[in-house]
């Protein structure tokens, strides 16, 4: 297929998933993250369904295929050589200020309005005014993220730093 | 009772599916928020995909508007403030910690990444003590 068909087919197809699974309705979110009163389990099996058909893919398909993806199948097993064990993996993680005040920055976020951004994106559609606030405010603070190191820098009176790039392999929402 | 989980199981297929292609075919992950905030990196070589990728979300958005109109939130129910803050907080969070929901959650728990696992438990269940607290112990302060 020509360059840019098989990513607009992933986005269009991965955003039929959002809407169908019930991903893009802020307060059925809401309702999932709502763990008192009545909780609406049912978007746990969204991300239980998402998760198992990407792994049998990733685990399987560079075999079904007859070759290895690009970026190397190899790497897709957690007990791929070159990778340490999965308890060092974890500490590290843990001990990944950037990793755990991201994610929180971003829980607060999701839970105060159920956007998370593919979502956001999708819902543009709908043509609301609260859609495409949430997806400036997005922008922003993305925008923001990299625009950082140099205020700090120039704040400090130091040459600015460079934000790492894009992420080799696993760091799937850098790629 | 089975139904209402029918939907949101094929509705996750089709993302694992999507993500998983993306992967197969070129080696990407389907990280939105990763593809959204490198999509604005002008000088790099490889944007075309991201733009292609985003252009399908749009396009599938369209498609759901025309298609199962109830799929897409019919109002939003949250003041200005609060949509700007949750929105900054959302792309300035996924990009420090990252990846999101589907860069960390999708794509990180089935290429069975500790840090993946860790962020994703993280923005779960602070996620889960922000409702908590915005919709009952400030239930009518939070606009």
């Amino acid at each position: 297929m020509s360059r840019p068909l098989v990513p607009f087919l992933a986005g269009l197809v991965f955003a039929l998933g959002l809407g169908i699974s019930g991903m893009t309705q802020p307060a059925k979110v809401i309702g999932f993250l709502d763990l008192s009163g009545h909780w609406d389990a049912s978007l746990a099996f969204v991300m239980a369904g998402a998760v198992a058909a990407n792994l049998l893919l990733v685990r399987f398909g560079p075999r079904l295929l007859g070759r290895m993806a690009r970026a190397g199948g190899a790497a897709a097993s957690a007990s791929a050589p070159g990778r340490a064990p999965l308890g060092v993996q974890l500490r590290a993680a843990l001990r990944d200020r950037r990793l755990l005040a991201g994610s929180a920055a971003f829980g607060v976020g999701w839970g105060l309005v159920g956007f998370c951004p593919g979502p956001a994106i999708v819902a543009l559609a709908t043509g609301h005014g609260e859609a495409l606030v949430f997806f400036g405010a997005m922008g922003l603070g993305m925008l923001a993220y990299r625009a950082a190191p140099a205020l700090w820098a120039r704040l400090r009176g130091q040459p600015a730093v460079r934000l790492p790039g894009p992420a080799p392999r696993q760091e799937c929402g850098m790629a | 009772m089975m139904m209402e989980f029918l939907a949101p199981t094929a509705g996750g297929l089709l993302i694992g599916l999507a993500a998983g292609g993306l992967y197969l075919a070129r080696g990407r992950m389907a990280g939105i928020s990763g593809i959204l905030g490198e999509s604005l990196r002008l000088e790099s070589a490889d944007a075309g995909w991201r733009w292609s990728f985003l252009a399908g979300l749009l396009a599938g958005g369209v498609a759901l508007r025309v298609l199962v109109p109830g799929a897409l939130p019919q109002a939003i129910a949250a003041s200005l403030p609060l949509l700007l803050a949750a929105g900054f907080l959302v792309g300035y969070g996924a990009r420090l910690g990252g990846g999101c929901t589907s860069g960390h959650g999708v794509c990180g728990l089935a290429h069975g990444s500790a840090r993946s696992l860790v962020a994703t438990l993280s923005f779960m269940s602070v996620a889960v003590l922000t409702v908590y607290v915005a919709r009952h112990l400030l239930a009518g302060v939070i606009p």
